[in-house]
C-alpha cells in the first residue's frame, strides 16, 4: 500500500511502484476522468497536475511520486466545474466527443498556473495534446477567454 | 478475403453509409406511421422504460423535465443534441428543461424497432431521422394539448402550448406538460401531424449548446473505458498480428503467478480475430501480463505481404483493360484523340486508421441464458446481433447498452470488439468483462481507410477548354470486404463518391459530380488487397476529391486559365455548387496578388454542397504554413449552425492530419505504425484557422459531419502549388519536398 495526496485528500493504492499514475488513479481510486489514449506521453488524454504542474500521467510510474506531492486530476480541478478553464469550455461549446478533453483542460490549466498571459505562441509550444475531433480552434479561444475569466474574477475580488 | 466480414452482412454495418438509403427506406416503409409517430408498442410493464412516457420519443416528468429519447449514437458530431432540438421544435417543450436518453437496442427489438435506425454513419444522424423525430414531436404535442383539453373540458383546438405550458386562448387558463403528461399517455397516438416549417423554428436551426457539455468538463462522463461494474475483471488483447493469420498456443504458466491474473483466454471470433486475451484485476496488469505471454503464431498467407505488393497491385489495376464505370458521358477516347493539349497526372493515396482518441473497448456480463454489453458503438443494433452471434443466445436475450463514444469517425460501426468481449467473458461466467485494446492493438487492427491510386488524363481544345476527361482509379473497395451484398453485378459504387453520374445509381445521387464534362469517363479497378477497409470520416470522397480538384487545376494551368474560372465555366447546371465556390473564393480572396498561395476544392457529397479555399506559404526551409481556410457548406437545412461550424473545423483537422502526416504501411503482413510516435496527429500549433459559411439554401437536408473534410486536402495541395509551383501527388506529404 502507497499514500497518495490526491485532489487534497490523503488516498491508499494497492499497486506495485511501477505501475502508472494514470492506471492507479483510473482503477485504484476510480477517477475516469483522467484518460488512456496511447499509453506513450504522445497525447495528452492522461494530463493531471503535480504540485501545479501538467505531466502526462500514463508514462508517471508510482515510484515518482509520494505522500507530500500533490495529484491534481480533473476531478479536483474545481468542486463544480468553475475553474476559469472550465467556464470558458462551456461558454464556447468547446468538447466534441469529449475524451481528450480532461486531459486538455488540465494542459491549459497548468499552462496558465505557469504563464496566466499566454499567448498564442504559448499555447502553440504548450499545449501539444492530441484531439482527433479537432477542437483546437475552439481550444484557442478557449484558453483566451479563461485568461479573461481569472482577470475578470480577480478584479472582483480586489 | 470476404469471408472475414461475411458476419457483418445481417447487421447494421449497413447503414454505415447512403448506399444503404435503399434498406433505409424499404425498413421504414414496412413499418408505416407506426414508426413515425412512436404509436406501436407500448413498453412491456417489465421494461425499465418509464410507462408514463408520451411516446416512444419523449417522456416527461411532473416537474416538466423533458427527456427525449435518441436512438443514433453520439460521437462528437452533436446528433443527439441536433435531434433533440428537432423533437423539441415540434413538442413547444421548454429546452432549458430538455435531457436526453439512449433507449437500449434491446428495447428497440421489443418495440418493434419503434426508433428505427440505430446507425450512426455517412453524415446521416439527423438528416436519415428528421422527419419521423420531428412527427414524434408532434404527435406527443398534440397528445399533451388533448390532455389538457379533456381535463378543463375544452376544445383541443382551442389549447396552445410554448415553452411546456398549455394555455386555453379564451380562458386564459394555463398548466404544464408536466401536469398532464400522465394522462397523455394514455391517449391514442395521432396518427396524422403537421410539421412546422423551418422558416418558422425556434429552437431547431438556432446555435444552441449541446447538451452533453457539462459532464465531459468535469471528467463525469462515462465513456465505454470507464465502464466499471461489481466484481469486474479486465481483460487485454493481442489478435494475430498479420491479417488471416492464426493463434497457435500461449504458455499461460508463464504469467500464471503475476499480479492479479486471472487466466489467459483465446479469443476466435466469427469477425474473423484470432488471438489471445488476458484477464486480470485491472487492465494494467492484465497488460503488462500480455506483454510478457509467450505466443505462436501461424502468420498464415499474408505473412510476406508488404506495402511494395500492395503497390504493384494498385498500378497494375491503373492501366488494366476492365473497370466498373461509374460516371461517362460523350465519347473520351475521341476526345484525346482530336485534343490539342492531353495532360496526364498519377495520384496516391495511403491506408490510414481512424485512431479515435479512446480505444476500442466493451464490456460484457455472460451467463448461460443473457448475454448484456456496455460500449461506444456507432450501431447498437449491429453491436447486439453481435451480442447475440458471439453468444449463440437469441436477440431477446441479449442486451446492449450504449456510452457516449471517444470518437468514432467510421471505425465503431465494427462490432469486433464487442464478438471479442462477450467471447471472453464467456471463459468467465456471470462476471462481467471490460476488454480494453491498447492503442498499438487499435492500431495495427483497424478497419483501414484503402490505399488507392488515380490515373488522371484530361484534355483541352486549343482554346483552352476541357474536352475530356478519364479518371481511372484503382484500389480497395470497402463494400468487397465488409458488405459484398452492396456491391451491384460487382461494382462498388460508393467507390465513386463525389464524381459518380447523376441518376446512375439512386443511393448515390447524394454525391454526385459537380461539374459537366462534355466526354467524360470515371471507372474503378478493384484491386482488394489482404487489409480490412474501413468507412472511415469521408470515405471515398477524401481521395477522389484530391485526385479531381488537384487535376481539374492541373488542367487549368495547362489551358493558362483561371482556376476558379475554369471551374466556374464546367458548373453551369451546378448552381449549389457554383454558389459554395464562389463565397470561398470571394472571402479567401481568391486573385489577390499578396504572396500568399491560394487553392480552391469543391464537392458534392452526403447531400450537401462544400468548398474550401486554403491560404498557405512555404518558406525557404520548405515548411508548410496553412494561414486561413474558408470553408463554405450548404446543407440545405441547418438545424444547429455552431455545432456546423465545429464539425467543418474539426473535419479540417482530421483531414489536413491526414494528408500531412497519416500513412500506415505493411511490412511482412503486420502494420508498422502502432502509435501516435509513428503515427502522428495535427496539434493545436499546425491548424490552420478555419472561417466557416454556413448558407443553407433550403429545402432540403444535408449531411455535415463529413462532406467538409473532403475539400480540406486538395485545397491545401492547389494553394501549395499556387505558392511554390510543386504539385505533389502522393500523400502523406511529410518527408516530401514542398518547393519546387
Amino acid at each position: 500500500m502507497k499514500t497518495l495526496n490526491v485532489n487534497g485528500e490523503p488516498v491508499e493504492v494497492d499497486a506495485d511502484d511501477t505501475t502508472p499514475l494514470l492506471w492507479a488513479l483510473r482503477e485504484q481510486l476510480g477517477l475516469t476522468g483522467t484518460k488512456y489514449g496511447c499509453g506513450i506521453a504522445q497525447c495528452g488524454s492522461c494530463t493531471v497536475h503535480l504540485d501545479g504542474v501538467a505531466v502526462r500521467s500514463c508514462v508517471m510510474p508510482l515510484a515518482a511520486v509520494n505522500e507530500n506531492t500533490k495529484i491534481t486530476t480533473i476531478e479536483g480541478l474545481s468542486d463544480d466545474g468553475s475553474h476559469p478553464v472550465q467556464q470558458a469550455w462551456a461558454e464556447l461549446d468547446v468538447p466534441q466527443c469529449g475524451y481528450c478533453q480532461p486531459g486538455m483542460i488540465m494542459a491549459v490549466a497548468g499552462m496558465l498556473n505557469a504563464t496566466p498571459d499566454a499567448d498564442d505562441a504559448q499555447i502553440d509550444s504548450q499545449i501539444t495534446n492530441i484531439c482527433r475531433c479537432g477542437t483546437f480552434q475552439r481550444v484557442r479561444e478557449g484558453v483566451h477567454l479563461a485568461k479573461e475569466i481569472t482577470l475578470k474574477s480577480k478584479g472582483e475580488m480586489a | 478475403m470476404n469471408k472475414l466480414f461475411e458476419s457483418s452482412k445481417a447487421d447494421g454495418l449497413q447503414g454505415a453509409l447512403n448506399v444503404s438509403r435503399r434498406g433505409f427506406l424499404v425498413t421504414t416503409s414496412t413499418l408505416g406511421a407506426g414508426l413515425a409517430l412512436g404509436m406501436t408498442t407500448r413498453p412491456a410493464a417489465s421494461s425499465s422504460m418509464p410507462l408514463d412516457e408520451v411516446n416512444a420519443w419523449v417522456h416527461i416528468a411532473t416537474d416538466d423535465t423533458v427527456t427525449i429519447r435518441i436512438a443514433r449514437s453520439e460521437m462528437g458530431q452533436g446528433t443527439l443534441t441536433g435531434l433533440a432540438q428537432l423533437v423539441a421544435e415540434e413538442l413547444d417543450c421548454d429546452w432549458d428543461k430538455v435531457t436526453y436518453e439512449f433507449p437500449t437496442p434491446g428495447q428497440n427489438v421489443a418495440r418493434e424497432r419503434v426508433w428505427g435506425d440505430y446507425s450512426t454513419g455517412g453524415s446521416r444522424g439527423l438528416r436519415a431521422s428528421q422527419q419521423y423525430v420531428r412527427e414524434g414531436g408532434a404527435a406527443a404535442k398534440m397528445m399533451l394539448l388533448q390532455a389538457a383539453a379533456d381535463q378543463w373540458g375544452v376544445a383541443a383546438s382551442t389549447c396552445s402550448a410554448i415553452d411546456s405550458v398549455i394555455t386555453h386562448g379564451p380562458s386564459g387558463r394555463t398548466t404544464t406538460y408536466g401536469a398532464v403528461a400522465a394522462n397523455a399517455a394514455a391517449l391514442p397516438v395521432p396518427t396524422k401531424v403537421t410539421l412546422r416549417d423551418p422558416a418558422d423554428w425556434h429552437i431547431a436551426g438556432k446555435p444552441l449548446k449541446r447538451l452533453d457539455t457539462a459532464d465531459k468538463l468535469t471528467g463525469k462522463l462515462v465513456y465505454g473505458a470507464d465502464i466499471n461494474l461489481p466484481n469486474m475483471l479486465c481483460a487485454s488483447i493481442m489478435d494475430c498480428p498479420v491479417m488471416g493469420g492464426k493463434l497457435v498456443s500461449f504458455n499461460e504458466s508463464a504469467i500464471s503467478a503475476m499480479p492479479g491474473v486471472k487466466g489467459a483466454v483465446a479469443v476466435v471470433t466469427d469477425e474473423g480475430t484470432d488471438g489471445v486475451a488476458v484477464v486480470a484485476d485491472t487492465w494494467w496488469q492484465a497488460q503488462s501480463a500480455l506483454q510478457k505471454l509467450p505466443i505462436k503464431w501461424d502468420l498464415g498467407p499474408n505473412a510476406n505481404y508488404d506495402d511494395a505488393t500492395l503497390t504493384a497491385m494498385l498500378e497494375e489495376g491503373l492501366s488494366a483493360d476492365e473497370a466498373f464505370v461509374g460516371n461517362w458521358g460523350g465519347d473520351v477516347e475521341a476526345a484525346f484523340a482530336s485534343a490539342e493539349t492531353t495532360v496526364e497526372s498519377v495520384y496516391k493515396c495511403p491506408s490510414q486508421n481512424h485512431a479515435p482518441m479512446e480505444p476500442m473497448n466493451a464490456t460484457a456480463l455472460f451467463t448461460k441464458d443473457r448475454c448484456e454489453v456496455w460500449c461506444p458503438t456507432q450501431n447498437g443494433e449491429a453491436a447486439l446481433a453481435a451480442a447475440s452471434a458471439a453468444s449463440g443466445l437469441p436477440l431477446n436475450q441479449c442486451e446492449v447498452y450504449k456510452t457516449i463514444l471517444g470518437g468514432g469517425f467510421g471505425r465503431r460501426g465494427a462490432g469486433d470488439y464487442v464478438h471479442q468481449a462477450v467471447k471472453i467473458a464467456m471463459a468467465f461466467p456471470g462476471t462481467p468483462i471490460k476488454l480494453q485494446w491498447s492503442r498499438e492493438e487499435d492500431q495495427k487492427h483497424g478497419f483501414f481507410h484503402p490505399s488507392t491510386m488515380a490515373k488522371m488524363r484530361g484534355t483541352l481544345d486549343a482554346d483552352g477548354n476541357l474536352t475530356g476527361l478519364h479518371m481511372r482509379i484503382s484500389g480497395q473497395s470497402i463494400l468487397a470486404g465488409l458488405m459484398p451484398h452492396a456491391l451491384v453485378e460487382g461494382a462498388d459504387y460508393l467507390q465513386f463518391q463525389g464524381v459518380i453520374k447523376a441518376g446512375l445509381n439512386p443511393a448515390m445521387d447524394d454525391h454526385s459530380i459537380c461539374y459537366d464534362i462534355p466526354n467524360v469517363l470515371v471507372d474503378h479497378a478493384m484491386r482488394n488487397p489482404p487489409i480490412r477497409p474501413g468507412f472511415w470520416r469521408g470515405v471515398n470522397v477524401n481521395q477522389n476529391t484530391i485526385y479531381m480538384e488537384c487535376f481539374l487545376e492541373e488542367m487549368a494551368h495547362a489551358a493558362g486559365r483561371d482556376p476558379l474560372e475554369f471551374r466556374l465555366a464546367l458548373m453551369k447546371n451546378q448552381p449549389k455548387s457554383a454558389a459554395v465556390l464562389k463565397a470561398v473564393a470571394e472571402q479567401g480572396g481568391w486573385g489577390k496578388d499578396d504572396g500568399i498561395g491560394r487553392g480552391l476544392a469543391v464537392l458534392h457529397s452526403f447531400g450537401s454542397y462544400v468548398a474550401a479555399c486554403a491560404e498557405v506559404t512555404v518558406d525557404e526551409g520548405g515548411n508548410l504554413n496553412m494561414h486561413r481556410i474558408v470553408a463554405a457548406t450548404d446543407c440545405g437545412i441547418a438545424v444547429n449552425p455552431q455545432q456546423i461550424e465545429a464539425q467543418v473545423q474539426g473535419s479540417f483537422v482530421y483531414g489536413l492530419s491526414a494528408a500531412l502526416y497519416s500513412e500506415n504501411t505493411l511490412k511482412n503482413g503486420e502494420i508498422q505504425e502502432d502509435n501516435f510516435h509513428t503515427y502522428p496527429s495535427m496539434k493545436i500549433a499546425s491548424m490552420p484557422k478555419v472561417e466557416v459559411i454556413v448558407m443553407p439554401s433550403g429545402g432540403f437536408y444535408g449531411g455535415v459531419g463529413e462532406p467538409t473534410i473532403g475539400v480540406a486536402a486538395p485545397a491545401v495541395l492547389n494553394a501549395i502549388f499556387a505558392a511554390t509551383g510543386k504539385r505533389v501527388r502522393q500523400l502523406p506529404m511529410r518527408d516530401q519536398s514542398l518547393r519546387a
